[in-house]
């Protein structure tokens, strides 16, 4: 679809609103409808929408595949790890009550990185799958 | 608070670490260590709660996630069982961890290595957290957790089947976690709850309520699935023969054993078992399927001629004791149950090590390593006497021969039979164990009594597989000697099971 010129120019121009969006949906969590999950599969999707109007290739250098599997795992550490910190800080794990002198604010300290973890695995995982699926021809084709 | 305080939280959190660590580290080297690490430490945290259990004299641990509450925020609860099941799985891990190291090597691709360990941590994760939760909820999520990565480790092995055996468990896994998760979704519906402690107080009065019982029977089935339940196993063979060996024997020894233990938990300290043994006629569905297990499988065992294949059925039919002595309902018999779940467990682990390093040792270097096929195994005790000497020990527990832990825990369940005056189950038990020598005696006829082709060397499998495996097999011994761990730790864990449940 690269030579698709309106598709390329309303991508280019839609794309970063899309993971603007994702940020809104991620840090709005807290008060309203959102959260880690919805923000990393709408930023998942940009990258998506990207790779479809401008090829696999180019995606891969935007996001490249160990990146994304770094993500994985990185999303699941820094979950564990506010969890962690509950212990190393004097509560029971995951408390985030201690992670903060005002218990109120390190409620919110809490779940603003468990939130964040989410969102970093879940866009990974939408990437993984993403790319497992859309290589699988190219990898059929170089073995004969 | 020390360290001690949390020892339930750093249970399931040090190997839920080391998964993500070990994908991060993208080095087998590094990813091995650092797993093992973690499953070594695991196991150091059980042996610490199951002294903290003791200490307690029957009563429970029970740690706050997150400082919440229960019932509204998740709980951690360790008894008698817990610990012990724990002790279970950890140290199986902790064995077959060093092990798999030269195993791995010759049966998944160098760059999948680091791959390999993040699931093996992840499995882990999700079996220990599935023992010591207190939350019904939370079993289904370690339960997906451990399963998923169940799935990924049978389909890593290098027989292509592996992958339509993994996938073959993937269906009727993710049918039994369904069932399960159905049966949650009743429960809370009918209790507002999902604490298993509180969902018992409130399931007073409403027992008999259509969807309670719908509750129960979707969670019995459910978890039947995953624990291998005669007529529900067809998933196990496959998938024990064709995964990696490590695979084999981690599984082998705990996956289907947690299953059995979340069924325990849910009949005896959440429905009661005034409601499973008296009201219903789940007792004689269950004792007439164990003993289906007991003779089917067993049977079925001595015609198979992959060596892994044979014990896979054997492992259905071992099943079978753990849950007839679950149908009983009493205080003997489920200690027999949980006795057996143990010594079953250390005693198939020991069994699938000594044949993975048998397959190593019968490859040619650098080859592809063959299938045990009876056919290979003519003569292999020259070759190799220390591994089949291994099996030998370890096959003779399984029949329950005096001296060896299979011995201690059929001889609990003979007596919690004979208590029951039901002398005939006394003889099935006795005859059952017949099929365990016919198809253990297969195994010796064929290494110790056949010649052994021209030509053949002497070749052991490596040390660094030998000692883990002959831990094992000198486990199943001293259990069968020393009782007093096993046989304590199991009557006390049913007392306090059946004093919950009354």
């Amino acid at each position: 679809m690269k030579n698709d010129l309106v598709l390329r120019v309303i991508g280019k121009l839609l794309i970063p609103f899309i993971l603007l969006f994702a940020v809104y949906v991620q840090f709005h969590g807290d008060y309203g409808p959102g959260g880690g999950f919805q923000a990393g599969t709408i930023f998942a999707a940009g990258i998506v929408f990207y790779a479809l109007i401008f090829g696999l290739d180019n995606a891969r250098k935007v996001v490249p595949d160990r990146l994304v599997e770094a993500m994985l795992a990185t999303g699941v550490l820094l979950y564990a790890g506010v969890g962690v910190a509950g212990l190393l800080l004097g509560g029971n794990y995951l408390d985030y009550f201690v992670l903060d002198s005002d218990p109120i604010h390190g409620q919110h300290r809490g779940i603003f990185w468990v939130e964040a973890g989410v969102a970093v695995t879940v866009c990974g995982v939408m990437l993984k799958i993403f790319y497992m699926f859309a290589s699988r021809g190219e990898r059929d084709r170089d073995v004969p | 608070m020390g360290l001690t305080a949390h020892l339930p939280a750093l249970q399931v959190v040090l190997p839920l670490l080391a998964a993500p660590l070990a994908v991060l580290l993208r080095h087998g080297g590094f990813a091995f260590g650092l797993v093992t690490a973690c499953a070594w430490a695991a196991f150091a945290a059980a042996i610490g709660l199951w002294l903290q259990v003791g200490a307690l004299e029957g009563g429970t641990i029970s740690y706050h996630i997150g400082n919440w509450a229960p019932p509204w925020g998740i709980e951690y609860r360790v008894d008698r069982l817990t610990s012990f099941v724990l002790l279970l799985v950890s140290g199986t891990a902790a064995i077959v961890l060093p092990w798999s190291r030269a195993s791995i090597e010759r049966e998944i691709p160098a760059d999948l290595h680091y791959l390999y360990f993040a699931m093996f941590g992840l499995c882990l994760a999700g079996l220990l957290g599935i023992t010591i939760t207190g939350d019904a909820f939370n079993i289904f999520v370690f339960l997906e957790i451990s399963s998923l990565s169940t799935y990924v480790l049978i389909a890593l092995g290098r027989d292509r089947r592996a992958l339509a055996a993994s996938y073959r468990y993937l269906i009727m896994g993710t049918i039994g976690a369904t069932f399960f998760v159905i049966g949650i979704g009743f429960l809370y519906l009918m209790t507002g709850t999902l604490n298993l402690a509180d969902m018992a107080e409130r399931l007073r009065g409403v027992e008999n309520s259509p969807p309670v019982l719908a509750a129960l029977a979707f969670i019995t089935v459910g978890v039947s699935l995953k624990l291998a339940l005669f007529p529900l196993h067809q998933w196990l063979p496959n998938a024990y023969t064709y995964a990696p060996s490590a695979v084999t024997a981690f599984l082998a020894a705990t996956a289907t054993k947690v299953s059995v233990y979340v069924l325990i938990r849910f009949w005896f300290s959440v429905f009661g078992e005034s409601l499973i043994f008296e009201k219903l006629p789940l007792p004689q569905i269950l004792l007439l399927l164990s003993l289906a297990a007991m003779f089917a499988a067993s049977f079925t065992a001595i015609f198979q001629d992959n060596l892994k294949r044979l014990f896979a059925y054997s492992s259905v039919g071992q099943i079978g004791y753990i849950t007839l002595g679950m149908s009983f309902d009493s205080v003997n018999g489920l200690d027999a149950a949980i006795l057996h779940l143990f010594n079953h467990g250390i005693t198939k682990a020991a069994i699938f090590l000594l044949i993975g390093g048998m397959v190593i040792g019968l490859a040619r270097p650098g080859a592809v390593l063959p299938a045990p096929t009876f056919d290979r195994l003519a003569g292999l005790s020259q070759r190799m006497p220390l591994t089949c000497f291994g099996i030998v020990i370890a096959g003779l527990s399984l029949i329950g021969v005096p001296g060896t832990a299979g011995f201690i825990s059929k001889w609990h369940l003979i007596l919690a039979a004979m208590e029951k005056g039901q002398f005939w189950i006394v003889g099935a038990i006795l005859l059952s164990s017949l099929l365990a020598i016919a198809y253990v005696w297969r195994f010796v006829e064929v290494v110790y009594f056949k010649p052994a082709p021209e030509g053949a060397t002497k070749q052991e499998a490596p040390l660094s597989m030998l000692i883990p495996a002959w831990l094992l097999v000198i486990g199943t011994i001293w259990f069968g000697l020393d009782t007093s761990f096993t046989v304590g730790t199991a009557t006390e864990a049913a007392m306090q099971l059946v004093k919950i449940g009354k």
